[in-house]
């Protein structure tokens, strides 16, 4: 029982990593209709950024504040600069162009920063907590409280406010939107522009656990589709909740599932992604998309 | 023809041999005045972190051709991304076979990506010289003639480890963390073997992880619960700082044995935190550039002026850097040993007659050793344990000469 206590809760800390990028994930896709592959890579930029600004003798909140600021604007920018221009392109074209910035972000992070494992610091406790047996990072628990914090604001952000909802309307009908008088291409950029905030605080949490240098989020990247695939792509609250069950389940699995062990942990992700595609694919929590043909 | 102008073809067409000079029979890659090394390293991707040994080397060539080269010969180092990923090694090594027209390769890096190339290389028979990995599997001289690892074998420092804990620690109950490839199995392999009998009894839980995992904080939940006291981590630096870190804090406080694949002070143990780090215990063969006993060694003195000057971006904390110093050490030897005969089959013959090389950067009694039937250059090591600060080395060297299971 123990161990099965310490599993889940390690799986919910690791799961809390996997839902807050998921959760940037599905805020780029609510905005803008695009899987934005490079969401882990922008999120390690600025987790470096916030690093510098540390080194250079800032406090940790002011890093915080900077950090998320020039995240937001440089969402914005990327969708203005590189991503405007392919608006139209089919699909794979925008998918490409990602998958480029993916590429481009790790690298030039490798080479300003150099591939070194630097640590990154936690705002929170770094003493233990203990429930009986079963032991807590402070840190986990900190950081699953800022990303519900985080949902939180985005959920009230796109349902009470109307720029919440020119962004949904947006992303949704374009042609309409712009017919009644949304600035359509701002919206999507205001889109780009918080999917890079919500990145931006997910490196910042998920640095002290993973440790920081340009390939943190390689792995953690399949890890947030699964979780997002299974909360639905429409649902920024389902996206963490998957984060939080494929952590767990992954655990579990390789815990008490001889076959599966500590080998195929990566497995379990990718089966998980098969199956929703298969049984659901519009996810737990998902709209299904209809779309007049 | 006429008989003058036949004459001055025939003085011409002896002009061009003596040019030719030596190489006139020889392989590919070879001139008078020119040495043709191809190399592969991860520039990019996710082991870019070696990519610092390509470049470290580049820059000892280049010393050495400052100084005049081998034999009048400079080197002619050319180094391709691989991006650690064996098939595009595969593609950049037939570029440099089949276009660049190389002697022979030297330092390729990594296990999967020297793997990809092996029977190639062998094929072609060009040699693929001291290989960057420490996997047991290059040194098989009947297989693979042509093939040649350098660095100890995975399987030796196991062997090390597993001495140590026969010796010191009788009530082991060992818990293994290993990444699930041939690096990790090769040393658990070792380890086993130099447990014995007593394998069966003092392991008590064996877990694994793929390279590419966000994190490993389940598996180290699991051997915590294992009841271990020795916790023998067989990991990449990304996942030993998560090991050493997520042990503290979860409270698990076993007898550490760190693989030396992630000793490093800098990126490894400080990052994790000093305090988590203490009493760690690790193997070394290379003099350690932040441990302040080699301040005033003459090896440590020339290594530091050659960082300077042709290596200044270089990271003097970065043990990688030593190893870049000290590998091109061996095979300029090597190719001083051939003489004059720089064929591919003399290169070969004199990479497996090095008989007790010590090099300044090796720790006091470690030395190269080979012959035809021993293809693993480097066999012994040192144990030595963190204080918190620098590491100290303990114990004697130990020699697993002629132990390799194969």
């Amino acid at each position: 029982m123990e161990i099965f206590l310490q599993q889940v809760v390690s799986g919910l800390a690791t799961g809390g990593i996997y839902g807050s990028l998921a959760l940037s994930l599905v805020m780029i896709y609510q905005a803008t209709d695009v899987v934005n592959f490079a969401q882990g890579e922008m999120a390690m930029f600025s987790t470096y950024l916030a690093w510098s600004l540390m080194n250079h003798g800032l406090s940790y909140w002011l890093a915080f504040a900077l950090t998320v600021t020039v995240a937001f604007v440089g969402g914005l920018a990327i969708q203005r600069l590189i991503m405007r221009p392919v608006e139209n392109a089919p699909i794979l074209t925008i998918v490409i162009v990602t998958l480029g910035l993916l590429v481009i972000f790790n690298s030039v992070a490798g080479w300003i920063y150099s591939y070194i494992i630097q640590p990154f610091p936690s705002p929170f406790p770094t003493t233990a907590i203990r429930v009986g047996s079963v032991v807590f990072g402070p840190h986990d628990l900190g950081a699953i409280g800022v990303t519900l914090v985080l949902l939180i604001l985005l959920y009230a952000f796109f349902r009470f406010t109307s720029l919440g909802l020119a962004m949904r309307a947006a992303a949704q009908n374009p042609a309409s939107s712009r017919l009644v008088g949304i600035r359509v291409g701002w919206m999507l950029a205001l889109g780009w522009g918080l999917a890079a905030l919500v990145g931006a605080v997910a490196g910042m949490m998920v640095a002290p656990v993973i440790f920081l240098e340009p390939n943190m989020m390689s792995g953690i990247l399949i890890y947030a589709f699964a979780s997002a695939t299974l909360g639905g792509f429409t649902s920024p609250g389902g996206a963490v909740l998957g984060g939080f069950l494929v952590g767990v389940i992954e655990n579990l699995a390789g815990t008490y599932i001889s076959f599966i062990g500590t080998d195929l942990k990566l497995t379990v992700a990718l089966v998980l992604i098969i199956l929703v595609l298969l049984v659901k694919p519009s996810g737990l929590f998902g709209r299904a998309v209809v779309r007049r043909v | 023809m006429s008989p003058r102008s036949r004459a001055l073809a025939l003085v011409v067409t002896l002009c061009l041999a003596l040019a030719h000079g030596f190489s006139y029979a020889a392989d590919p890659g070879v001139t008078a005045t020119e040495i043709k090394i191809g190399n592969t390293n991860p520039y990019s991707g996710p082991a870019s972190v070696y990519g610092t040994i390509g470049k470290g080397i580049a820059a000892y060539f280049k010393k050495v051709n400052d100084e005049g080269g081998i034999n009048g010969r400079k080197i002619n180092f050319i180094t391709l991304d691989d991006g650690y990923s064996p098939p595009k090694t595969v593609e950049m090594v037939r570029r440099l076979v089949e276009q660049e027209q190389v002697l022979f390769l030297f330092q390729t890096l990594g296990t999967p990506t020297n793997t990809a190339i092996w029977k190639y290389m062998n094929d072609q028979q060009v040699p693929h010289l001291f290989v960057a990995t420490g996997a047991t599997k290059w040194g098989d001289p009947k297989g693979h003639p042509w093939t040649m690892g350098w660095q100890p074998t995975y399987q030796t420092e196991g062997q090390i480890y597993a001495q140590y804990v026969l010796k010191n620690l009788p009530d082991a109950r060992i818990g293994i963390l290993y990444q699930n490839d041939d690096y990790g199995k090769d040393y658990v392999k070792g380890f086993k073997d130099g447990l014995g009998d007593a394998a069966k009894k003092m392991i008590v839980m064996e877990q694994t992880h793929e390279v590419t995992d966000p994190t490993i904080e389940s598996q180290i939940v699991n051997l915590k619960n294992s009841g271990a006291n020795v916790f023998f981590n067989v990991t990449i630096p990304k996942f030993a700082v998560q090991a050493i870190k997520k042990a503290r804090d979860i409270g698990w406080k076993p007898v550490h044995l760190l693989n030396n694949v992630s000793n490093s002070v800098g990126t490894v143990l400080k990052p994790a935190g000093i305090d988590a780090s203490k009493d760690i215990i690790s193997t070394f063969y290379l003099k350690d550039p932040t441990d302040p006993q080699w301040k005033n060694d003459k090896g440590f003195k020339d290594w530091s002026a050659f960082m300077q000057k042709y290596y200044p971006d270089g990271n003097t904390a970065d043990l990688f850097n030593v190893y870049a110093y000290t590998v091109p050490q061996t095979l300029v030897h090597v190719l001083k040993q051939c003489g004059n005969d720089l064929s591919r089959a003399n290169i070969m013959r004199q990479a497996a007659n090095i008989k007790d090389l010590a090099l300044p950067m090796f720790l006091p009694g470690i030395k190269v050793n080979t012959s035809p039937t021993d293809f693993y250059p480097i066999e012994q090591l040192q144990l030595a344990r963190f204080d918190g600060e620098r590491w100290v080395l303990f114990g004697e060297i130990f020699d697993a000469g002629g132990k390799h299971g194969m």
